[in-house]
């Protein structure tokens, strides 16, 4: 459990942590939160040359509202989202699905912006980010670019970040109250088998679902299926499709055939609860 | 003597608490030495392989790096890891404290290496190159019984290491042959990694100019080591001291001999220089023993009104690749209380014990006996079932009653004291039954998968009589009034959880007649505790705890010879009451315990051939076990959709005899009930089948946690146990043997209406959905 020897870097700007970036390239690592970094350099699963801490930079932890959109810093920590009383007025499903985050410790130290680049298949966040059609900027030596939520996740433990780019900030909608978010927890570590996320309007649904395929993907058919209606027998029907064309993970802790049971369990159970509210 | 005496039965909080509470236990980890040097192991990550050749030339040319050892550096100076059990025609391999030139497990330690900091050490193993020739793993052990397996130890010739076989009562025979009709089940009571929350940890330091070899170990068990230790390293008993600092938890893991305290002590003595390995997590859940892991088949012969007329029992238990201090024995305890609470007046038990590729197997919390009550009390419900008889009335039917204690039973062992109907009547009483069986006929009216499972358990604690303990069974008490009038208690048990510090300073406040706060209760120490068997099988209080009051018996008796003296009267009329010495009609003088411990110490004027000092010591051997029972009611509801399931009611009954803590006795439940659930809903040990252990750490092996814990409604009855002069039994595991088979049969009760019968353990939300879907029975 002691990591490999490292040097430690703390800049104090994005454009200082990009340059520190450009200049160790594949030897260097970002810290945030090092809820999922730290773990994996103890194992030495991880053994970055240089950590470049940018845990300290004061401009990337906020949450502020500008124009029907909520914009929130990359270093935010879980506990900062689940606490928000501008999100849980306006965008509640974030403030819903970070507080099944891990326990106390880890939503105290973990942040949105190190999860969303982790892309563990089994966080959290993604659910939410897919079904909110978040939007992620990415701050690189080539400048900023705007991803969109269904372009960020690529596959286990990959997104759409270049190793030089350091993701800056996450906006979401403002909402209705009529969202949830179902999880099951593995049982051991806490992390999703199937988590499930729902933002209902009068138009229509969108469902994000985690933890069930190797990256969280849309869960289109079940939108699909349900379009404008709301009648118990709809959402039974529409959240039979909740694993509709994926393949699902399959471990010792639920087969592929148990996490897409889940899947549809907690797809109609979001729904219902995202409905009632 | 203050109002609140007696301190006996008073739910007083632990005087251990306020310090490991605030931080200021200390651990072994928390050893600082001077020129401390770290050691870090390599381990196998194959389950089988022959080992081709080692390179430790670039680990050893790392600065700070001191020695990098192999197996050829220390084997032969080290000794071999000692089994302790003693079973008749036991095969047993060698078990070298580094591998040889083969690894047999995941987590097998091949090399260490010692630096000058834990980080060095690390990073020396990583530049450790071994070529390994991985071969076939036996990983399965009812595979590993037929012909043509592969072999766990090739030079071994076979899986094999034991077979035990015990046929008691009447003739087991003509038992079946009178049945009419013979229920038949397996059972697989799965492997589980006990995850103290403190993994592993040694401090070796020798003294050369003194030749002696100090060791501080997370253990519960120092004076063993202190006793097996000696052989492995060359070194006499004498000049070894073992010290077990804070532990923080064993639950039977730490009741170990490990091959790395050997090699640090080998380390400390070849280098000169004082050394610490502390384990990881990952090496904790490979390389610290495994418990249970036995499978089984049973018969049970019954009559149709119910009568059960004897029990077969076939099983197999998974000893892992080597046997470290009791993993033969373990799977043998079984055997002891195979029957129960139950007249049942034949049986046969055949327990066989095969190597796999695996850690080994040994104590865990229950020992043997949580397989034991697991096994006859889902009997007794699949025979209810099967007969249509309440399965109550099917457990009242096979009490033996009050009257019959001592009961001798068919297993070979004699019952000390018991009223089983007085903890099930209670049991029903505190659950409310009737209301809870109205409630469970509502719930399915309702569509609702609700259960209720019943286990009513007797365990065996108090080990042991020595004859039945392969290291004796035995305790060392002793006990000093100083001459300040404080008083100072060794024991020879060592507690690391249990509590004794404050339970045995109540025994002796209350017997002396002074204030508990004058009672420090020391253990853990060699060179303090001299004598002990040290802390398992829930012994401390009933074997270690008689040592004491024998001895404060000794001091009082010896006192009263000097109040006599100083009565200027006979030792016959003094009295003793209240913490003064008296000679009613003699004289109207009382004598403090500071007025006597002085005269004592001082020694001016002590009557002729009087001994100074009032201090006594003294073994206490039992001539019996004791065996605490109880009944568990557990109340659960399945979620139709995901399997999960949910504790709604938990109440538990436990007799264990004379309580001399409630609070404490309380704790011991609680936290017993808590490792039950764990085996009952969702812990496992699993290895793939290649070996590779999937459940290394705690993202993926799940403990209890504060949140699966419902509510417990816990209760007690008093059957004291005439075998010892406290009448108490012990209560360290009966939580964990009781709660398991309680929370099981309420699961399966919960799936009777969709025609489930059984299910395996753990009952993970995936298993139940299965059975769910299939509406059939699910076995291994
Ligand atoms: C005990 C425990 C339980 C947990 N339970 C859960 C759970 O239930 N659900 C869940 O979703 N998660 C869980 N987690 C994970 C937790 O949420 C982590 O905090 C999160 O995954 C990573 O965030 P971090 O800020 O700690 O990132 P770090 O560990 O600091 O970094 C993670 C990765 O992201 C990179 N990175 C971080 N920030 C940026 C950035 N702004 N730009 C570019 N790269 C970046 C790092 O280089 C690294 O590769 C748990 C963790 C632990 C230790």
């Amino acid at each position: 459990m002691y990591p490999a020897n490292f040097d430690y870097v703390r800049p104090s700007s994005v454009d200082e942590a990009v340059a520190l970036l450009q200049k160790h390239g594949d030897d260097a690592k970002v810290l945030a939160g090092g809820h999922s970094l730290i773990p994996a350099m103890k194992l030495r699963l991880a053994q970055p040359h240089v950590v470049i801490d940018i845990g300290r930079i004061a401009t990337l932890s906020y949450i502020r509202e500008a124009g029907g959109t909520i914009a929130i810093g990359a270093t935010t920590t879980h506990s900062e989202v689940e606490t928000s009383k501008l999100l849980r007025e306006k965008c509640p499903l974030l403030s819903e699905t970070a507080s099944h985050i891990g326990d106390l410790q880890v939503r105290n130290k973990g942040t949105i912006g190190g999860s969303l680049v982790h892309a563990d298949p089994a966080s959290d966040y993604p659910a939410p980010i897919l079904a909110l059609e978040a939007e992620i900027d990415l701050v690189g030596p080539r400048g900023k670019r705007t991803v969109r939520a269904d372009q960020f996740f690529v596959d286990l433990l990959q997104t759409a970040i270049a190793a030089d780019e350091i993701l800056t900030e996450v906006r979401v909608p403002v909402t209705s109250p009529s969202v949830a978010y179902i999880k099951t927890e593995q049982k051991a570590s806490g992390f999703a088998l199937a988590g499930v996320a729902v933002v209902a309007s009068p138009s229509g649904v969108r469902v994000g679902v985690t933890g069930v395929a190797p990256k969280a993907y849309r869960a289109t058919a079940v939108e699909q299926t349900i379009g404008n209606q709301r009648t118990a027998h709809a959402i039974e029907l529409a959240a039979a499709h909740a694993a509709d064309g994926v393949e699902p993970l399959g471990d010792i802790h639920a087969s592929a055939q148990f996490r897409a049971h889940l899947a549809r369990v907690n797809t109609r159970r979001a729904l219902e609860r995202a409905l009632s509210r | 003597m203050s109002d609140a005496t007696p301190y006996i039965g008073r739910a007083m909080k632990r005087v251990e608490d306020p310090r490991l509470i605030q931080g200021l236990g200390t651990y072994t980890d928390d050893l600082r030495l001077a020129g401390l040097l770290h050691a870090c192991i390599l381990r196998s990550p194959h389950a089988h392989a022959r080992i081709r050749r080692i390179e430790t030339s670039a680990a050893k040319a790392i600065p700070g790096v001191v020695a990098v050892f192999t197996g050829a550096d220390v084997n032969d100076s080290c000794g071999a890891v000692p089994c302790a059990a003693a079973i008749p025609d036991l095969k047993a391999p060698r078990h070298t404290v580094l591998a040889g030139d083969r690894v047999y497990f995941v987590g097998h330690a091949v090399a260490v290496a010692v630096a000058t900091d834990p980080y060095i050490a690390c990073d020396a193993i990583d530049e450790i190159e071994v070529d390994y020739d991985p071969l076939p793993a036996v990983v399965n052990a009812m595979e590993a019984l037929k012909s043509g397996s592969a072999l766990t130890h090739p030079d071994m010739g076979a899986n094999v290491a034991f077979t035990h076989v015990v046929n008691g009562g009447s003739d087991i025979d003509a038992a079946f042959r009178n049945a009419d009709r013979i229920i038949k089940h397996r059972l697989y009571h799965q492997r589980l990694t006990p995850m103290p929350i403190e993994p592993r940890a040694v401090v070796a330091s020798y003294h050369r100019g003194e030749g002696t070899l100090t060791l501080w170990t997370s253990t519960q068990i120092p004076h063993l080591l202190r006793t097996l230790l000696p052989n492995m390293l060359g070194i006499p008993e004498t000049k070894l001291r073992i010290v077990a600092p804070e532990v923080g938890g064993g639950f039977g893991a730490k009741l170990n001999v490990y091959a790395e305290e050997a090699l640090c002590a080998h380390l400390a003595m070849r280098l000169s220089a004082p050394v610490k390995w502390v384990e990881s997590r990952r090496e904790n859940a490979a390389s610290t023993i495994h418990g249970r892991d036995q499978i089984g088949d049973y018969e049970v012969a019954v009559k149709n009104d119910g009568r059960i007329l004897g029990l077969k029992a076939t099983s197999v238990a998974d000893l892992g690749a080597y046997l470290q201090l009791l993993t033969p024995a373990v799977p043998t305890l079984t055997g002891l209380v195979l029957t129960g609470c139950y007249k049942i007046p034949a049986i046969r038990f055949e327990v066989v014990g095969v190597y796999t590729n695996k850690m080994a197997t040994d104590a865990y919390r229950g020992a043997g006996r949580p397989e034991a009550t697991y096994l006859i009390e889902r009997l007794m419900d699949v025979v209810a079932n099967e007969l249509k008889i309440d399965r109550l009335d099917l457990r009242l039917k096979h009490f033996p009653a009050p009257g019959d204690f001592p009961f001798a039973t068919s297993c070979g062992v004699t019952y000390d004291s018991g009223n089983y109907q007085g903890t099930l009547a209670k049991a029903k009483q505190l659950a409310d039954w009737d209301a809870l069986m109205a409630d469970r006929k509502a719930a399915r009216a309702a569509g609702k998968l609700f259960g209720v499972g019943v286990s009513t358990y007797v365990e065996i604690c108090a080990m042991g009589p020595s004859k039945a303990m392969p290291a004796g069974g035995w305790e060392w008490g002793c006990v000093r009034m100083e001459i300040s009038a404080k008083v100072t208690v060794i024991t020879g048990v060592t507690p690391h959880g249990q509590g004794q510090e404050t339970s045995f300073a109540q025994i002796v406040a209350d017997r002396l007649g002074v204030p508990i706060e004058d009672v420090a209760v020391l253990k853990g120490d060699t060179n303090v505790a001299h004598y002990g068997r040290d802390t398992y099988g829930s012994r401390g209080t009933a074997v270690g705890g008689t040592a004491i009051v024998m001895s404060v018996d000794k001091v009082i008796k010896k006192a009263k010879t000097l109040a006599a003296h100083l009565f200027e009267t006979l030792d016959d009329y003094v009295v003793f009451e209240n913490g003064k010495f008296k000679a009613p009609g003699i004289t109207a003088r009382e004598i403090a315990w500071s007025e006597l411990a002085a005269e004592a110490y001082l020694a001016k004027n002590l009557p002729a051939g009087f001994e100074p000092g009032l201090e006594a010591s003294s073994f206490f051997e039992p001539e019996n076990f004791t065996f605490p029972f109880g009944t568990h009611i557990c109340a659960v509801e399945v979620d139709r959709d995901t399997g999960e399931v949910a504790i709604t009611k938990y109440v538990a009954v436990d007799d264990c005899g004379n309580q001399i803590n409630p609070l404490l006795v309380e704790g011991q439940v609680q936290g017993g009930i808590a490792h039950a659930i764990g085996q009952a809903l969702f812990e496992q040990t699993i290895y793939d089948e290649n070996g590779q252990l999937l459940t290394g750490e705690f993202m993926d092996y799940a403990i209890p946690r504060a949140t699966d814990i419902p509510e417990y409604t816990l209760g007690s009855t008093v059957t004291p146990s005439p075998v010892n002069p406290l009448g108490v039994k012990g209560v360290g595991e009966a939580g964990t043997i009781g709660a398991t088979p309680a929370i099981a049969n309420a699961v399966i009760d919960a799936l009777t209406p969709l025609g489930v019968v059984h299910l395996d353990l753990p009952m993970t939300p995936e298993r139940i959905w299965r059975a769910m879907q299939t509406r059939t029975v699910a076995t291994v």
